[in-house]
């Protein structure tokens, strides 16, 4: 390695093949108890629908198991072993009593058929994680239903169209800036709208000119990210909410970045009507290496009608239930209530931080969001000087002289003991490097980061190949992503078998 | 706060180091008007040992020292204690979708095993990396069948769980697919005659689930011949993953919709499970999810990656092949830590026990009242029609702890007084016969008040 | 690299000949990187000039295909199914599709090899 890192030290870790590798009859990892009623012939129970072999399933013993997905771990990086700076994806510390409290008995084997009478538990937490959410927001109602952002995006369009045909008018189009995620146009054509861009001004915000002139009555709303994805907050937010109100528009907001606003600011105040959380990106439930998300739509008062099925309601008594009877609604976009353990985790979350800790978090990601962008300010090109808010955008403008990109930087990057950030979006700034270290990350930490970055630059002017050949300190190299595309290899096969 | 790594000298010293007074200049960006100057109003900040309290005073508001019967898309199936204990593991759970591959090679392997076994389990060519739930996976693979079919109806059986159907409503009424429901018959399968007549040239596919909803195994055979006949591709919904260790898959199928929420995932209320689909190859392209590649290294190292990401949305942007870009990663891995576990030899005797146990049940119900659906195979779930309301009977068996079955009435209103019953390896005999005692009862009481009515008339 | 001048272009880097066999350019190939995926329309399928008939993949973008002309699709390049890398090697020497012209005019208001070089070299400097 060329320049020395603080972070990180190369140490052995374990090679491990695949599972199937591991396999041979007699090995067994299970035992069930005896049975305690007749036993039974499956052929004459199943006739021709009988099974009889399962292919090539594993058979190995215990110990091999823990150690075969332990070693695997132990080839992952994770926010419990550092920051991890990714963009727009808010990889903020999973509290680990959230993961404890989702166990509970009567809360992890709870049956979402179960009587209403011994519900009322879920119910609870359902109900009190959406009051929270609905203050959190500004916003006046909820729903608890969509299983990830992308979902979340889905069920609020849905909803804006309900709205709109209500009206005797679906409309046709929704307008979506340059700068949004890729989310957003793909949802907007899975309702059956059509997609009409809209160009982002040279402080990176949404026109505002340009969107009076693009606005009418075909438009069904408005989906901006705020702040937006250069950790820019939209300052026009209310005219630009005004210009879509005054021809009966709605103003969606993508809320991915909600770990800006949390305690300092509430979309419903700004004029939004409707907007998804991502609970995995705000409210600490963990990413889990892509999934399960939670993406929960608040809406205003006005789309209240449109909520998917079931809602919960607090009746007379006081003792919940959940209502069907909703003649308007878009009906379910999910079988049950949605991620439940989710919101579990998201509820504990806000438990544990109250409103001066809710509050405490978002100044803390601001603080190193802008603390970051003043280590690297003059290392690397920032293609916007608008102020930034939970997270910042450079540009590889300045190393792309030497034909390094923003992709060999963040492989670089890894070398260091750092994830990289976001590469090349938003699409609006060429060779993007988007940071956001979200609160949990104390100064040393982005010291470390900072330092890194510079280093990294300094490499870059010294010697490009060096940072091109980059990752060097991995177990495996750059791998080739052309030939798995070309030649899809997408499951194991035996020796004899495969081609 | 106990999350936040900073003292009050940390922050003093950033912003001297930013070069602003307050942390409010960093929020001036903000208009005034807009900014919040008061407390949030939500519970006050509480003690770790508050939390958990509160919230073990919610679990026991939940019925948490009940078993049940209950199944209808939600399975209690024995978790093995190292399921938690790896998916626990800080790597695993706190990293992010494994972009980076040098730096996710556990997360991308694991997936890439996930997909094998779903393949091996399901007969299919190839698996995803999963998807959100059962539910959406069905809907998501109806309009798979649009795309590669370029036909644009979908004919679907009654017999599928009625909130997948729910879901599907959704979807189809914004693609602009037109949706014709299919009848059972008196076993509980689909009925054929009237599959054929609702097919159409314009069908692109048709949605089954085996075991259906009232947990008869479907003759996929014969219904995939049909479909095929008319050039409409054959789906396949299968709700109880646990049946792949008994019953033989559905080879014939075009693509295969599975929630594999059995396979080690907790019932929790409903959420989060794991949806996945399976295909042919020749589908892959029109496939959604995420997919797990393996490939090499520079130094001709074996190694994995997502690939074919063309197929998405932060690439294809409008014209992807579906809005989802979350796979239900961590949710997979326990289904996968759970098919390894049991394997080739022991996912079969698990099954068989499913089997054992609800032929058991279904014989002492039968004795008693009237078990619906007979002459068709049958893995963990069937249907009793009593003459009492069954929500009756199962208020009398909370009693006793236990949930009985599912109540049809709300779904399938034609049945009467039928509820679903289903029976795990985790269902002990002395359950059923509980259970079924209280329904004996309540006949032998029905039918002596039939008897009064008739000696008063 | 020169540009056949057996041949007309597109704005769209496509190239077309006389007798309506279709390919993308040197230009296109080189902007797309490694192709992984090459999707092509049937035989029989009717082109509309300037409309999308197919699309080519790399590994992170897909890039759609338009028709330099109208016509019905004689013959498809199945050989790219298996070898999309063959459009990387010799990307005017590996054909797409071949067409049934419908009107043979339409290739008048193409570019010509000179002119296609000149507007792919405007596009490159951006």
């Amino acid at each position: 390695m060329k320049h020395m890192t603080r972070k990180a030290t190369r140490h052995i870790n374990q090679n491990e093949n695949l599972i199937f590798e591991k396999s041979s009859p007699g090995k067994a990892a299970w035992k069930l108890p005896p049975l305690d009623v007749p036993e039974v012939d499956t052929a004459k129970l199943l006739g021709k629908s009988e099974r009889k072999d399962l292919g090539n399933m594993p058979e190995v013993s215990e110990i091999e198991i823990i150690r075969h997905f332990t070693r695997l771990s132990t080839w992952n990086y994770a926010i419990d072993l550092g920051m991890y700076p990714l963009g727009s994806c808010t990889m903020k510390y999973n509290p680990r009593v959230n993961e404890f409290v989702s166990r509970v008995e009567g809360l992890a084997n709870g049956h979402p058929y179960q009587p209403a009478k011994i519900s009322q538990g879920a119910m609870r937490i359902m109900k009190t994680l959406s009051d929270c959410l609905i203050e959190i927001t500004g916003m006046d109602a909820i729903t608890l239903q969509p299983a990830a952002g992308a979902h979340g995006e889905f069920t609020g369009l849905l909803m804006v169209r309900a709205y709109h045909e209500s009206k005797g008018n679906a409309r046709k189009k929704i307008l979506i800036p340059d700068s949004a995620h890729g989310t957003n146009p793909a949802t907007a054509a899975t309702v059956g709208y059509a997609v009409e861009n809209l160009k982002s001004n040279d402080r990176g915000m949404v026109d505002v000119a340009a969107l009076a002139s693009q606005m009418n009555e075909d438009v069904a709303a408005l989906m901006v990210t705020n702040p937006n994805t250069l950790g820019v907050f939209e300052q026009e937010i209310h005219k630009i909410a005004d210009l879509m109100h005054a021809k009966g528009g709605l103003l969606y907001m993508d809320g991915a970045n909600m770990n800006a606003l949390v305690g300092k600011a509430r979309p419903g105040d700004f004029g939004d009507d409707v907007m998804h959380l991502n609970l995995h990106k705000t409210f600490s439930t963990p990413h889990g290496g892509g999934g399960p998300g939670s993406g929960p739509v608040a809406i205003k008062k006005a789309l209240e009608p449109f909520l998917p099925t079931p809602v919960v309601v607090t009746k007379s008594d006081g003792t919940m239930a959940f209502d069907y009877n909703r003649p308007q609604s878009v009906g379910r976009v999910r079988a049950f209530y949605g991620n439940f353990g989710m919101f579990i985790r998201a509820l504990a979350y806000i438990f544990a931080n109250g409103p001066d800790g809710l509050r405490q978090t978002t100044e803390d990601a601001v603080l190193n969001a802008n603390y970051i962008r003043k280590g690297l300010e003059g290392t690397y090109d920032l293609p916007y000087s608008t102020p930034s808010m939970h997270e910042v955008v450079f540009s590889d403008k300045v190393q792309s002289k030497k034909g390094v990109k923003t992709m060999d930087l963040a492989k670089r990057l890894i070398d260091y003991g750092f994830h990289p950030y976001t590469t090349a979006f938003p699409l609006i700034v060429p060779g993007a490097l988007m940071i956001e270290p979200t609160e949990s990350e104390p100064k040393e930490e982005l010291d470390l980061f900072i330092e890194a970055m510079k280093s990294i630059a300094e490499e870059v002017e010294e010697d490009p190949q060096f940072v091109l050949d980059a990752p060097h300190n991995t177990r495996i190299s750059r791998l080739d992503e052309t030939l798995a595309a070309r030649k899809p290899v997408l499951r194991w096969k035996p020796e004899s078998t495969s081609h | 706060m106990r999350y936040l790594p900073k003292s009050p000298a940390d922050r003093e010293a950033m912003l001297k180091a930013i070069g602003v007074r307050s942390i409010d200049d960093l929020f001036s960006p903000i208009p005034g008007e807009y900014r919040l100057t008061r407390d949030l109003k939500v519970p006050r900040q509480m003690a770790e040992s508050e939390i958990v309290d509160w919230f073990k005073q919610r679990s026991k508001e939940n019925g948490d020292d009940y078993t049940s019967f209950l199944g209808a898309g939600a399975y209690f199936h024995y978790r093995p204690v190292v399921i938690d204990a790896l998916v626990q593991r800080g790597e695993f759970l706190t990293a992010y979708t494994p972009y980076q591959a040098e730096f996710a090679q556990g997360t991308l392997q694991a997936i890439f095993e996930f997909q094998t076994m779903i393949s091996e389990l399901t007969g299919m060519d190839l698996a995803n990396a999963s998807m959100y739930d059962g539910s959406t996976g069905a809907a998501e693979a109806v309009m798979m069948a649009v795309r590669i079919t370029g036909k644009s109806g979908a004919v679907i059986a009654r017999n599928v769980h009625p909130e997948y159907r729910e879901v599907l409503g959704t979807y189809a009424t914004h693609q602009g697919i037109p949706l014709a429901t299919v009848a059972y018959t008196e076993s509980g399968r689909l009925n054929l005659k009237d599959l054929e007549k609702a097919l159409g040239d314009d069908t692109a596919c048709v949605l089954i689930q085996s075991p259906n909803f009232f947990g008869t195994v479907e003759d996929v055979e014969a219904i995939a011949e049909i479909a095929h006949k008319r050039g409409a591709l054959l789906i396949v919904s299968i709700a109880e993953a646990v049946s792949l260790g008994i019953v033989e898959p559905p080879r014939v199928a075009d693509i295969i919709a599975m929630e594999a929420q059995s396979f080690g995932v907790p019932v929790g209320f409903g959420g989060p499970y794991c949806g996945v689909i399976a295909t042919k190859e020749k589908f892959v392209r029109q496939m959604p999810g995420r997919l797990a590649g393996q490939t090499v290294d520079k130094k001709g190292k074996r190694g994995f990656v997502l690939t074919l990401a063309t197929r998405e949305q932060h690439i294809r942007r409008e014209k992807a092949t579906s809005n989802i870009c979350t796979n239900q990663a961590l949710v997979a891995l326990m289904v996968n830590i759970f098919m390894t576990v049991y394997g080739k030899v022991g996912l079969r005797e698990l099954a068989k026990q499913n089997l054992a146990k609800t032929a058991y049940a279904a014989d002492q119900f039968g004795k008693n009242a009237k078990v619906l659906f007979a002459g068709a195979p049958r893995f963990n779930e069937f249907v009793v029609q009593t003459s009492e309301e069954p929500s009756a009977i199962n208020s009398r068996l909370l009693g006793h702890k236990i949930i009985g079955g599912l109540p049809l009435k709300k779904f399938y209103p034609e049945l009467g007084n039928a509820a679903l019953w289903c029976c795990t390896e985790l269902t002990t005999r002395s359950m059923i016969d509980t259970a079924v005692g209280l329904v004996a009862e309540s006949e032998r009481s029905v039918g002596s008040m039939k008897e009064a009515e008739e000696v008063t008339l | 690299m020169p540009y056949p001048i057996d041949r007309k272009y597109t704005r769209e880097h496509e190239w077309i000949t006389s007798d309506g066999t279709i390919g993308i350019t040197q230009y296109a190939q080189e902007s797309l990187g490694d192709i992984v995926f090459v999707d092509l329309p049937k035989i029989g399928t009717e082109l509309t000039a300037g409309k999308t008939f197919g699309t080519v993949e790399s590994v992170k973008a897909v890039s759609d295909l338009y028709a330099p002309a109208s016509g019905t699709v004689t013959e498809a390049n199945g050989e790219l199914a298996t070898s999309p890398e063959k459009v990387n090697k010799d990307a005017h020497g590996s054909w797409m599709v071949k067409i049934k012209l419908k009107d043979p005019g339409e290739l008048n208001s193409l570019l010509s090899a000179a002119d296609y070089e000149k507007f792919a070299g405007e596009e490159a400097g951006h």
